[in-house]
């Protein structure tokens, strides 16, 4: 018996006649992932060639989304672009708005009072936290866990209701202004956003629980979406995406503004450059949003929330409303916009996905001669065909999710 | 912000950087020759010195009625060195054709194609000349300013794509 065993081959080593050792024919596919597809974000289409699972190669067709930002704003004043810029990044849109202002400043030369630097830092950190947010459960939901996305979002939400407390809408907050910031914190803000903060990072720290040491958002995360750091930074990366390859570069720790140089807080650097990694700076940077906030109500004092300067400033309501001065001065900002210096100026914010620039020209009119928005999520869209290159289709949903690749500012 | 990168670079090539100056709230900018950008470019990213080792933010701005037309913009900063500074070229209307630097930089590509979409403005050497935001029977490029804010045109047709891998056979093979 054993003998006869022993002569027995076992089965992987058949002989390659066997029918059964015929391989399995394979044929390339194209598949076509979006533009309206659950994981494609927004309105991104992936033209996938695949053999197998395996991505072969991978072209993204982009501009479903495209409604003409520049040109729009190039037709509007100086003020009115404002809430173009909340529809770039709709769910963190107080960091554009900081962002064009600065632009604008820039070429007006103009001071901003410290009440407003604090409190466009304090909204920008708010929003950093939303983003985030929204990025981790997001990516959860994506990866089959549907909880994280219910405390992100209620956690989301309840920053989004001080932030309406604030600027009267969740969205399109539509809250700075060139010069300063459209209004002030109301009565007993401060308190309740500190216990908001409370909140939100006990949720924070409960999709941690569920996530960070999770086996299988592990498993799909880690090793998944490599980019190295020459790579990154030769694509231009920036963000949480750059900084999880290992590149410690960020606008507020580079060349500081606003108030960034006063503040103490930690920029958290990656080696990987993973899927976990991404998440995993998110994680962290929501903590370090939590702490500037913090320092920001501490640190700041009342006082004018908008320059007085009376080219670039809406006069004060009693002026308009009982002196000539002031409603001619009112009637000229409204009807012809600011008189913008002529001259161009590159102005660059860290937003949640990194470096946000807006290079704005000005021919001396009351609109925008040009106005281009480098939005840190084209670069990292642009790399996606490099990166998931003879990697799996699954593992193309969370590198979609952790790159948080926005339509609004990538297809302006 | 870098007034010794500017000097560096005007020393390097005296002939194709024909003005620098320091713009509004300190942005140091140089003026390129069209011919010379892509060698710029690799000058700028590979010096030791310099090293614009990060894909430069890339956009032009059309001053219809002045020559030259375009002005391409490349924002370029570097990690290693931390400054940042910005070139302008000028791109005339007649040949609106530069030397892509997608080379240099991989995250250039799309930079480029948007600039060919909007402006018209095409790049030599790009691996992928495509049109980025509009779709291929587009006509015109949207961002000139002799493009209307109100320009309409007409639907086009479905386009047929053939299915490359396809084999013989009605459902393939």
């Amino acid at each position: 018996m054993a003998k006869d065993s022993d002569n027995l081959l076992p089965v992987h080593a058949a002989p390659a006649e066997s029918p059964l050792d015929a391989p399995f024919p394979s044929k390339r596919m194209l598949v076509n992932l979006g533009p309206s597809h659950p994981a494609m974000h927004g309105t991104v289409r992936a033209v996938v060639e695949l053999d197998g699972e395996t991505i072969h190669g991978m072209k993204l067709d982009i501009g479903f989304l495209h409604r003409g930002f520049e040109k729009t704003c190039e037709n509007v004043t100086w003020t009115q672009v404002f809430p173009y810029t909340d529809r770039l990044n709709y769910v963190s849109s107080i960091m554009n708005n900081v962002g064009y202002a600065m632009a604008v400043e820039k070429l007006c030369d103009l001071e901003i009072p410290e009440r407003a630097r604090y409190l466009r830092v304090i909204t920008s950190e708010l929003h950093r936290i939303c983003d985030h947010l929204t990025l981790v459960s997001a990516m959860g939901l994506e990866l089959g866990a549907m909880t994280v996305l219910i405390y992100g979002m209620e956690a989301r939400d309840l920053i989004w209701d001080r932030l309406t407390e604030l600027c009267g809408a969740r969205l399109t907050s539509n809250y700075a202004r060139v010069g300063g910031v459209s209004r002030d914190m109301p009565d007993g803000w401060a308190e309740k956003v500190l216990r908001t903060l409370d909140r939100s990072a006990e949720m924070a720290d409960e999709i941690d629980r569920l996530l960070t040491r999770n086996r299988i958002v592990i498993d799909r995360t880690r090793g998944t979406g490599v980019i190295s750091r020459a790579d990154a930074i030769d694509y231009g990366f920036t963000g949480p995406c750059l900084r999880a390859s290992g590149e410690p570069y960020d606008v507020r720790k580079a060349s500081p503004y606003l108030v960034y140089d006063r503040l103490d807080f930690e920029i958290p650097v990656g080696t990987n450059g993973d899927n976990f990694d991404r998440y995993l700076m998110r994680m962290e940077e929501m903590k370090q949003s939590d702490r500037i906030v913090r320092q920001c109500f501490e640190q700041m004092q009342p006082g004018a929330i908008a320059s007085d300067d009376a080219r670039f400033v809406l006069p004060p309501k009693p002026e308009v409303y009982g002196t000539i001065e002031g409603a001619m001065a009112h009637f000229k900002i409204i009807m012809e916009g600011i008189q913008v210096p002529p001259g161009e100026a590159y102005a660059c914010v860290e937003a949640a996905n990194g470096e946000l620039g807006f290079y704005a020209v000005s021919d001396g009119g009351g609109r925008p001669y040009k106005l281009g928005v480098r939005a840190p999520g084209w670069n990292m869209l642009m790399a996606l065909p490099q990166i998931m290159e003879g990697h799996m289709l699954a593992d193309l949903i969370p590198t979609f999710d952790t790159v948080n690749m926005i339509g609004g500012e990538v297809e302006q | 912000m870098s007034q010794a990168a500017l000097q560096k670079l005007k020393e390097r090539f005296p002939d194709a950087v024909t003005q620098t100056y320091t713009g509004k709230g300190g942005d140091d900018v140089a003026l390129v020759k069209k011919e010379a950008i892509a060698e710029v470019c690799r000058f700028l990213k590979e010096d030791p010195d310099l090293l614009f080792d990060m894909a430069p933010y890339i956009t032009a701005a059309d001053y219809m009625g002045s020559e030259p037309r375009f002005d391409l913009v490349y924002q370029m900063y570097s990690t290693r060195k931390n400054h940042r500074i910005r070139l302008r070229v000028g791109v005339p209307e007649s040949d609106p054709v530069v030397a892509s630097v997608t080379p240099v930089w991989k995250g250039a590509n799309w930079y480029e194609r948007y600039c060919w979409d909007m402006y018209g403005i095409r790049f030599e050497g790009h691996p992928d000349p495509r049109r980025l935001y509009m779709y291929e029977e587009f006509v015109g490029h949207p961002l000139r300013k002799d493009y209307s804010l109100r320009g309409r045109q007409p639907l086009m047709p479905e386009r047929t794509v053939d299915e490359p891998f396809r084999g013989p056979g009605p459902t393939g093979g």
